[in-house]
């Protein structure tokens, strides 16, 4: 009984949480501005692919998820390690301090950055915007990280140390694998973060570049004249692409648990 | 303690000290945030010409319109963060008795939605609705449901985590003991999952004050919170008046960090354990 | 004890260690450490032997004090520079790595001075890095040695404990370290894994012939193991010898209860090699000074039963339990309780006799006979010390004296005499101190840091958390380690003292 119950409640928020998602994924096989059938269709699929500021907005927001990801997890692997090991004034101060963009609103975030980019003259430039995106990711890699360290034998370091390495290479050789993979999540983590950001985007990019948030949050504002059949067909794109990496995370996961199954069974 | 100690004495030749790599990232907050952040204050402070001034802060909190938009911010966090967590908390409480490897795979089904940019998915729910007819006629009560159908995620994650962590033998000594089901959940379960719901109380209210994304989109343009009072400012060039606002969000945040926990927690409020 | 200086591997010289919470793990030790020498550090958890072995290892660095390596001073050395390696409690081996890959570790690192040729003049020396077959013959060889040969490729995560301990030697070893740190390396294992391994690497100690410093809380295994001990208790050196000098001769009553099973008694010494306990004067081989306070430590097994008429001292069994090979039986003697072992077993109840041969008396000096503090007199003609403040009685300090209305004192000549802030030397003896869990009815309030049974009592001793102050007695209750109590010292039991003109 109570496992019927626990399957319900799952059920239903799956049924909220995709509902709407899969709705979107049929009609994107119309041409229809706004949720009409009017005859099966791939033009939106097609439109997609030729429209040549769609294809460079899509571009523009994965590059810049690449490089935003790619800084904050090297910045942030190397201050999570200092902030681990720094137990006095930086190290609390750095770990406070990281905390701050996780728990702001956004916009103060985002409007803030505008306003000291502004002062140097580097506002609406993809530097401001590069940054924007870093200081929001990083916070995650650094929290993506600190608990592998802390799981970490505190005595592996002293062991390299003991066994003729210096601290750079003990670092190298012995902490990072052992961290690699929170810096691993953390930077996955961080590209989901960069392409899902809007506000730091809105506030801190140049004139005439857009990611998706703020390519679809203008199409929306204005729907008379925006692709909307062409961003149906992307969410579908992208939802195909999300189920299909779901499937195989199953597959894995599950001969995975079949193998520790038959391990424990061994012991 | 002992590598504090080591690190400690001078005459020690190491290149460097382990504590000594938190400082290219203390310096990136130090320009990045927390100077930013007091730009703000400073700009709350002065009017228009430079001089210090406490005109701001008289006009926000004397503008009618501007506390209605307040109230009507606070009045949409706080629904949407009540509305998360009495969604959120049984789904994850579900997904954390699970016993089989699907429970990796059915929490993944409740993530991956984060992975489509937001306000793509804010497309889908909006074009759901008005496919139903509810657009354009309940402005408040469409964006909550597009706040929830955003931030839901973020109301799971953290209660997942604490509840897979908590000892189920727990519940099951409590029952042993004589509790029944709803005392197991009052005096067991929820007291222990308080950290994650604090976590996800974080995640939820001041995002959903100020994301006007959503509230655009599902309020038909009618409804205006906090962020799009900023962003309103901003757009007019009234830095001054964009900073007052920021510093009010500012000391919202302060007081919700400081009622669910202070800066000294380090939860991975985002991030998942499979 | 002198020996050749060259004979000396590591010194240890006036090391001290103190953290940053201000507690002194390790307080001013002397040592040294004889090439090719089995050391043990043996003492209970916090007595500082880790931390010791932490500083020699360099992973620590003394507040002050030197270690000297082969005559020089490495205390400034980083670990990767010294010549020493160390086996870690729980292994320490790297999960990322195979067994290969962990044990050539060090050797990857490695560069050695190796010569070339060069146009016929003098061979020119150049740092160079192990070749691949080279760290491959090592290693293989080490791993022959662990009895591990065919495991290169396995995941260290897949080994079991014993294996994993092996590895971890293995990893210490091949770098041919002069000295082998092992810091409690049997402590994660099973009894019977510990007892083969403490055999193995006691045959390995024999066959590489290089130092080993041990360090362990398992007296068994100190005994067993080591060519020579040193007991450690709240970071200070309470004996070094070999085995047998330890558990025969030991210093003091710490070491004593601390190595293997022991009775402690309080006894006097008569003079003549004859010693008093347990009621009855026993002949023995050690002198003290006549009528000199000593403890008397008998080991259980060195007690013999006799009929109750021909030993020198009868009591009554009142437990036996079966250990295996022989019995362990509690004798009573009038309120006195002792130990014994034997391989024949008495009846409970039974009246037996004993005799103790006199070199298998152990007498010790005592180490308190009283309590001795500096204190000052308050306002209120109350004293302070041992950071606490206790009634007292005043007028002792000058005979016939006494105290007027206001408080001041009069000697017996009449004189007038504030005694606020004076300095006095306070003594109370062992059997004055009273503790109480009431902590405020105490006039200091301390933890208990150490009980040791002597028979028919216990001796406690209460430190307070301020200076450290320690209050030493006897007493019949029984309390436990680390109780917090409240020192309560009868008023006529408090000795005060003038501090005499000459210290001053």
């Amino acid at each position: 009984m109570r496992k019927f119950w626990g399957f319900c409640i799952i059920v239903v928020a799956l049924v909220f949480v995709y509902l709407p998602i899969i709705v979107l994924a049929v009609y994107s096989f119309t041409e229809s501005k706004s949720l009409i059938w009017s005859g099966f269709s791939i033009e939106p699929y097609l439109s997609l692919f030729s429209s040549s500021e769609l294809i460079n907005m899509l571009v523009n927001t994965a590059v810049l998820a690449l490089l935003a990801a790619a800084i904050a997890t090297i910045l942030g692997t190397i201050g999570a390690i200092g902030i681990f090991y720094n137990k006095k004034i930086l190290g609390k101060f750095t770990s406070a301090a990281s905390r701050i963009p996780v728990i702001n609103a956004e916009i103060v975030t985002a409007i803030s950055l505008a306003f000291v980019f502004s002062f140097v003259f580097l506002r609406g430039t993809y530097f401001s915007l590069l940054i924007g995106h870093v200081v929001i990711c990083v916070p995650f890699v650094v929290l993506s990280v600190l608990p592998k360290l802390k799981q970490m034998d505190s005595s592996l370091y002293e062991a390299a140390l003991d066994l003729g390495a210096t601290p750079t290479q003990a670092l190298f050789k012995v902490v990072l694998p052992e961290i690699l993979p929170g810096v691993i999540s953390g930077f996955l983590l961080a590209i989901t973060l960069s392409l899902d950001d809007y506000m730091v985007s809105a506030y801190n990019k140049p004139d005439g570049f857009e990611t998706i948030s703020t390519f679809v949050y203008k199409a929306l504002a204005k729907p008379r004249n925006a692709a909307l059949a062409e961003l149906r067909a992307l969410s579908s794109i992208i939802f195909v692409v999300m189920v299909i990496g779901v499937l195989i995370i199953n597959f894995r996961s599950g001969s995975k648990y079949k193998k520790s199954k038959i391990k424990e069974n061994r012991r | 303690m002992t590598h504090g100690c080591e690190e400690k004495t001078p005459k020690i030749s190491f290149r460097f000290n382990r504590g000594q790599l938190c400082l290219p990232y203390a310096v990136f907050l130090a320009l990045f945030v927390i100077f930013p952040l007091l730009v703000i204050v400073y700009y709350a402070f002065t009017a228009k010409d430079g001089t210090i001034s406490f005109a701001n802060f008289v006009w926000f909190f004397t503008d009618m319109s501007m506390i209605q938009v307040l109230l009507q911010s606070i009045a949409i966090g706080a629904i949407t963060t009540v509305v998360c967590l009495l969604l959120g908390y049984p789904v994850a409480y579900v997904l954390s008795r699970i016993k089989s490897h699907r429970r990796g795979i059915l929490l993944l089904l409740f993530v991956m939605p984060m992975c489509i940019n937001f306000v793509l998915r804010a497309m889908a729910m909006k074009e759901l609705l008005d496919m139903i007819g509810l657009l354009g006629k309940y402005n408040f009560l469409n964006t909550v449901i597009g706040m929830v159908y955003d931030f839901l995620p973020f109301m799971i994650l953290p209660l997942y985590s604490v509840l897979i962590k908590m000892d189920k033998s727990l519940e099951e000594a409590a029952a042993d003991l004589g509790a029944g089901r709803a005392k197991i959940f009052g005096s067991v379960i929820m007291p222990l999952s308080l950290s994650g719901i604090l976590s996800g109380i974080t995640m939820v209210f001041l995002p959903s004050m100020t994301c006007y994304v959503i509230s655009d989109t599902y309020g038909n343009g009618k409804l205006r919170i906090v962020g799009k009072a900023i962003d309103k400012c901003f757009g007019q060039n009234d830095i001054n008046s964009a900073s007052v606002i920021a510093l009010v969000l500012l000391v919202i945040m302060l007081l919700v960090t400081l009622f669910t926990g202070g800066f000294s927690k380090n939860d991975n409020t985002r991030g998942v354990e499979l | 004890m002198e020996k050749n200086k060259q004979d000396k591997i590591i010194e240890l010289i006036d090391l001290t260690r103190k953290f940053e919470d201000g507690l002194i793990a390790v307080d001013g030790v002397n040592l040294y450490v004889r090439k090719g020498e089995f050391v043990t550090f043996l003492g209970p958890s916090g007595c500082g032997k880790t931390t010791t072995l932490r500083m020699i290892a360099g992973f620590d660095k003394p507040t002050s004090g030197k270690i000297l390596l082969n005559g020089q001073d490495i205390s400034a050395l980083p670990p990767n520079k010294r010549p020493i390696n160390t086996v870690f409690q729980r292994y320490a081996l790297f999960p990322h790595l195979n067994v290969y890959d962990n044990i050539a570790f060090g050797l990857k690192l490695k560069r050695v001075r190796t010569a070339f040729e060069s146009k016929g003049c003098k061979p020119v020396y150049k740092m160079k890095k192990l070749s691949k077959s080279e760290i491959a013959e090592k290693v293989g060889k080490v791993l022959k040695m662990v009895d591990l040969e065919g495991f290169e490729k396995r995941s260290v995560s897949t080994l079991s404990g014993g294996q994993q301990q092996r590895v971890a030697i293995a990893r210490a070893l091949v770098n041919e370290p002069e000295i082998l740190l092992l810091d409690e390396p049997l402590g994660a294992l099973d009894l019977k894994m510990r007892k083969d391994m403490q055999l193995e690497l006691k045959e390995m100690h024999r066959k590489l012939g290089i130092t080993f410093i041990y360090v362990t809380h398992d007296q068994e295994e100190a005994l067993t193991m080591s060519d020579t001990i040193v007991v450690m208790k709240d970071g200070v050196i309470q004996q070094i010898g070999t085995p047998t000098d330890i558990y025969n001769e030991p210093k003091n009553a710490f070491v004593a209860d601390f190595i293997g099973e022991s009775n402690i008694f309080s006894g006097t010494y008569l003079g003549d090699k004859k010693v008093r306990f347990i009621g009855q004067a026993f002949d023995c081989v050690d002198e003290f000074e006549k009528n000199e306070k000593v403890d008397v430590v008998v080991r259980p097994e060195d007690v013999e039963i006799t009929d109750a008429e021909s030993g020198l001292v009868k009591g009554k069994i009142i437990n036996s339990i079966f250990k295996g090979i022989h019995y362990e039986m509690t004798m009573k003697i009038g309120k006195t309780e002792i130990v014994i072992q034997d391989t024949v077993e008495k009846e409970v109840g039974e009246t037996v006799g004993i005799r103790i041969k006199p070199d298998n008396i152990h007498i010790m000096a005592k180490e308190f006979s009283s309590n001795k503090y500096d204190g000052y007199i308050t306002k209120k003609n109350t004293v302070c010390f041992g950071d606490g403040e206790f009634e007292c009685d005043v007028c002792q300090l000058y005979d016939g004296s006494h105290l007027d209305d206001e408080g001041y004192l009069i000697t017996a000549d009449g004189e007038k005499i504030d005694l606020t802030d004076l300095d006095v030397k306070v003594e109370v003896g062992l059997k004055d101190i009273e503790i109480t869990d009431d902590q405020e009815q105490g006039g200091a309030i301390g933890n208990i840091v150490s009980i040791i049974y002597k028979g028919d009592h216990y001796q406690l001793i209460v430190r307070t958390d301020e200076n450290e102050e320690d209050f030493v007695f006897d007493t019949e209750d029984t309390w436990n380690v680390n109780d917090r109590v409240g020192v309560i010292i009868p008023k006529n039991k408090i000795k005060l003292s003038l501090v005499t003109e000459q210290k001053k």
